[in-house]
């Protein structure tokens, strides 16, 4: 499809302004002048081309509104509409982030009430709505953890010890916190083997990071012997609650002796993602670390008023402002939708979910991790598929073919040929079963007749692109024309 | 049974059948019986589509800040949003899609992020963009420690005329024992200390940061901040402001490595701090030390043209402990927010919307000049969209005063002295409310009518 | 099955060396690990500098993948492959000749010798 700028033409605009309304007096010294006569290659096109454009750019997408889209780790649950029209309130929408707290009573009290609704929903004191993000939370969280022992005298502990089966945001994070990975080994059963953990825990370990359900979807069952090693240990633990949709109303990650958490808005509390963003990825933890946490915090004065306030221990300041607030109206709203029973029913139905889809898969592909229920995603291997010559991208390539969005492939990296499979609790048991049709037809292509899986897709938009040249002729922005002066 | 969720009684009774378990407890067997909740969680009662209409209503009528005219700026402004720019926000294909890992079925949003990318590439003057990063704050902070790995030096400068949250953020992100962060003093005219940036870069500095007009709103020349630093084998990054850029000199043309910046003057409401969008430009030199993500055009097996995400092995997914950074989501719709609002603006407009900042904030000026007591600092350099005057009042009395006439009057800078305040113009403000202002303005600060 | 010359030595992070006498030794990655990397894009060099055996001499990258390549012993590095700078796929053609990366110097065999023989490295990978 062309692009903007090729549909540009000189002396088209898209918008209609008013006429400056006030003498202009001054001017520009000319050397701060922007060169090329001023001109920024935007492009020039009117309201309805632009509007065509980008419609015709959407048409292109895959998207929740569209058809499932089993992408596991990454909930992608249907978003309600109406939270959409409720960030877009006036009032909500039209405040600046620096007004007088008293001016902003009622974003306050929002965001205090989530607050609340966050550690009851995970059982801790302590939080911060400000990460922008998941990997920000646990930036967050790791900051919190690093100001906890430097506070005690134990700058030195700089180890965070994480399963092999982590999110790669989660060594990522420890790097940008200037900490140390250290790789906690799986057993047999994908779980964290706590023998291995003994071994790896010490007097440098400033935190155990793990997602609990695990990446492979797997409830960590002995996390009480886990969280007890490291805290002997005299280390902290760190939820990623990348994997909390299959806990609401289940279970509190406080109990298990996590310390700190983040949860993902964006996942679990349907805020929308956006094509990748923005999320929201809310730190929760113990009343002991709530010191730590960044500035500003949300508290509520002894006369009910509410305002932000700083904590004097505070790690720091993560964002300009405080967090991505019309992504913590909509997870509000979703609360308030649901209460209690209703958020309990959608972890329900996500593990009802997810282990039918396993249950009906199981003849078909290689599941090396099946002990027993799944939570609310599991992982499948295409190992089967690959020694046919069909490997999990072509699956994944063929499922787009037959209108499913693919699971996530290759990760967890402890399982060959990795497919990760979350449906969410949004989808019905008729759509689950096209899946499953769908993902059964694939199979038998793979032994039948291979090439169709290998050639895929080929009902999309554009076919299988070429990552190499995308790499090797580095193209990341549209030249400007020769013709323009630019 | 939710208006979310399909699956009735006999639905999850079948299913329950095929997992070959006879009740929902007993999927829950892998949790030990003593974390399984026994009681449910202590949150209100649900409310319906109407009540929770009702509830963000009332919510909302009691943000009194959202009904003043709004001259308040320091990183987040009340610019117009045409109509637009949300429908194309709203379109489930965008904002109910995931990151674009499946490239086939995601087209329209790679390709609308390299058109972003080309826009933010062009607006800096530099020769290429990245797909989004939090907000400009944390932009900046990511932009300190890209220039740290391209030098391997470890030592950053800061401009004491950046605006001190992003001064905060920065302070957060390097915050370890290895590195240095020092800031250049500015001047009494409020430009930067030349001087002694010049003494402060010996001895290995990654990289200087200047914000572009700066805090203050000073319009200062880059160029000689980005010869003292390459001076020395160090980088140049620009904090820029996107609305000034039709007008001003762009941060590539002045010698700038690094361009960071706040997108959310760029189609996206102030929203009470987020979610905005941090953008971040380069030289292409610097393109594998980039954060974040990356949209690159290729082409397909039939030869046709499509875009995908690039240079994917700086990033958290592949690289783990050794990636750029840990930015996994970014704020992709915010950022489409900026590229529809720069489509529909064009050339022209968005100059336009420079051009009457520019001429709307000095006619406010001006009219605040006339009154007695009223004075601005640093006026001997020019100014876009905001500037700080000096009141014969206290500027947090004479916000709360102003509050009264229905007038976000400004940003109160006491760290420049108890009367001094940040005050900011954008097109939205109409003559008669900037009038309004300098009137109110003239009665508090005990002088007739100007 | 990969291609596991004789007459070359083999590390566990999947170097091969070769001894070019006067203390000289030739490195390049083997033709399995190129085969699981798939093509490479890039490679980038510190420099000319010493490595502890085990330090990171410098890094590949294919696509999807980034892997580092390490000093198999205490090592400087004296030649660097420059031709991999515009045509790093060398790598994948030609793993064990044009694709070569780096050339070290080390006055001391016993690290050398130590390194698997091409049966060991065939074991090694399971082929």
């Amino acid at each position: 499809m062309k692009t903007v700028f090729e549909i540009s033409s000189p002396g088209r605009i898209g918008v209609s302004l008013p006429d400056l309304d006030v003498p202009a007096t001054s001017e520009i010294p000319p050397g701060l002048l922007r060169e090329n006569g001023g001109k920024t290659g935007l492009p020039e096109a009117t309201e309805g081309q632009i509007l065509r454009h980008y419609v015709n750019l959407s048409t292109m997408n895959h998207h929740v509104d569209k058809g499932m889209y089993p992408l596991g780790s990454c909930t992608m649950k249907y978003n309600p509409k109406l939270h959409e029209n409720l960030a877009r309130i006036r009032g909500l929408s039209g405040l600046h982030p620096l007004v007088p707290d008293e001016l902003a009573a009622g974003s306050l009290e929002l965001m205090y009430r989530l607050g609340e609704f966050l550690c009851e929903i995970t059982g801790f004191e302590g939080v911060s709505l400000q990460p922008a993000a998941g990997a920000q939370g646990e930036f967050c969280g790791i900051m919190i953890i690093k100001s906890y022992h430097e506070s005690r005298g134990e700058k030195q502990r700089n180890e965070i010890l994480m399963p092999d089966s982590a999110h790669g945001t989660n060594p990522a994070t420890s790097t940008l916190s200037d900490c140390v990975v250290v790789g906690v080994e799986s057993n047999e059963y994908g779980l964290v083997d706590p023998e291995d953990l003994k071994r790896k825990v010490g007097p440098l370990t400033a935190a155990f990071m793990l997602t609990n359900p695990n990446t492979l979807g797997l409830f960590e069952s002995r996390i009480e012997e886990l969280t007890s090693i490291v805290h002997e240990a005299g280390g902290l633990n760190y939820m990623d609650g990348a994997n909390m949709n299959a806990l609401l109303g289940i279970a509190k990650p406080r109990e298990m002796g996590f310390d700190v958490c983040h949860l993902n808005l964006h996942k679990t509390f349907s805020t929308p993602h956006g094509g990748g963003g923005p999320g929201s990825g809310p730190v929760i933890c113990s009343e002991e670390l709530a010191r730590f946490l960044p500035d500003p915090v949300v508290i509520r004065e002894d006369d009910g008023s509410i305002r932000f306030s700083r904590n004097q221990d505070s790690f720091g300041r993560l964002l300009a402002f405080q967090g991505n607030i019309g992504v913590l109206y909509k997870a509000y709203a979703y609360i308030r939708t649901l209460g209690a029973e209703g958020l309990r029913e959608v972890s329900e139905n996500a593990l009802i979910n997810a282990n039918y889809l396993k249950s009906k898969l199981a003849d078909y592909f290689d599941n090396p991790f099946d002990n027993g229920p799944c939570m609310h995603e599991f992982v499948l291997s295409g190992d089967r598929q690959a020694k046919l010559g069909v490997r999990t991208l072509d699956i994944a390539k063929r499922l787009l073919d037959y209108g499913f969005h693919a699971p996530t492939v290759y990760f967890p990296l402890i399982v060959h040929e990795a497919l990760m499979i979350e449906p969410t609790e949004t989808e019905s048991l008729e759509e689950l079963d096209t899946f499953v049709e769908a993902m059964v037809s694939i199979a038998g292509e793979a032994v039948e007749k291979p090439y169709l899986v290998t050639d895929a897709p080929v009902n999309t938009p554009v076919l299988r692109l070429d990552e190499v040249k995308a790499v090797k002729d580095l193209c990341v922005v549209e030249p400007v024309d020769k013709g323009e002066n630019i | 049974m939710s208006r979310f969720i399909p699956n009735q009684n006999e639905h999850r009774e079948k299913m329950l059948r095929e997992i070959g378990v006879g009740e929902f407890g007993d999927l829950l067997e892998p949790i030990p019986e003593k974390y399984r909740l026994k009681e449910k969680l202590q949150l209100p009662e649900p409310i319906s589509e109407l009540g929770l209409n009702r509830e963000f209503e009332e919510f909302a009528s009691r943000n009194t800040g959202a009904e003043l005219a709004c001259f308040l700026g320091a990183g987040s402004y009340d610019h117009f949003i045409p109509a637009a720019v949300d429908h194309i926000l709203l379109r489930s294909e965008f904002y109910t899609a995931y990151t674009p890992y499946q490239a086939e079925v995601s087209q329209g949003t790679l390709q609308a992020i390299f058109e972003y990318q080309t826009m933010i590439a062009r607006l800096t003057g530099m020769e290429m963009a990245n797909a989004s990063m939090y907000d400009g704050a944390s932009s900046a902070a990511e932009a300190c420690l890209m220039a740290m790995r391209s030098t391997r030096k470890q030592r950053i400068l800061i401009a004491g005329s950046l605006n001190p949250r992003w001064q905060d953020v920065i302070r957060t992100y390097l915050k370890r024992d290895d590195f240095e962060i020092n800031e250049i003093p500015f001047l009494d005219d409020g430009s930067l200390d030349l001087e002694t940036a010049g003494k402060l870069i010996e001895g290995g500095t990654a990289a200087v940061l200047v914000q572009y007009p700066n805090y203050f709103g000073l319009i200062e020349d880059i160029q000689p901040a980005a010869e003292l630093i390459h001076g020395s084998g160090g980088l140049l990054i620009v904090a820029a402001d996107p609305v000034a850029l039709p007008l001003l000199r762009s941060p590539g043309d002045a010698g700038a490595d690094i361009v960071v910046g706040e997108g959310q003057s760029m189609g996206i409401p102030m929203s009470y701090g987020g979610p905005y969008a941090g953008f971040m430009a380069a030289s292409a030199k610097l393109a594998r030390k980039m954060p974040g993500r990356i949209i690159g055009r290729t082409t397909d097996r039939a030869g046709q043209t499509g875009y995908v995400l690039t240079l994917q092995t700086r990033e958290q997914h592949i690289r783990r402990d050794k990636a750029t950074s840990n930015i996994c989501s970014n704020q992709a719709l915010m950022a489409l927010a900026n590229s529809a609002y720069l489509s529909l603006m064009g050339e022209r407009g968005f100059r336009e919307i420079s051009s009457q900042c520019y001429h709307k904030s000095h006619y406010l000026e001006k009219k605040l000049l006339e009154i007695p007591g009223i004075s601005r600092l640093f006026s001997k350099i020019p100014f876009f969209r905001e500037f700080v005057i000096s009141l014969p009042v206290s500027s947090i009395a004479f916000r709360d005063r102003m509050i009264e006439h229905g007038i976000l009057a400004g940003l109160p800078l006491v760290e420049l002295g108890e009367g001094a305040m940040l005050v900011t113009v954008t097109e939205k403000r109409t003559r008669d409310e900037i009038d309004r202002y300098a009137m109110a303005a003239a009665e508090i600060c005990g002088g007739g009518t100007s | 099955m990969s291609d596991i010359p004789e007459g070359f030595r083999y590390t566990d992070s999947h170097e091969w060396v070769k001894d070019l006498g006067n203390s000289e030794y030739m490195m390049g990655l083997t033709a399995y690990a190129q085969e699981q990397m798939g093509e490479i894009v890039m490679v980038e060099f510190p420099g000319m500098l010493d490595f502890n055996s085990g330090e990171i001499l410098g890094s590949l990258e294919a696509v999807k993948t980034a892997e580092d390549f390490y000093a198999p012993f205490d090592c400087k590095v004296v030649r660097i492959n420059e031709g991999l700078e515009d045509e790093p796929a060398l790598i994948n053609e030609n793993p064990y000749d044009k694709g070569w990366l780096v050339v070290v110097k080390t006055d001391d065999p016993s690290g050398f010798n130590s390194l698997k023989s091409a049966e060991e490295y065939t074991e090694f990978i399971g082929e």
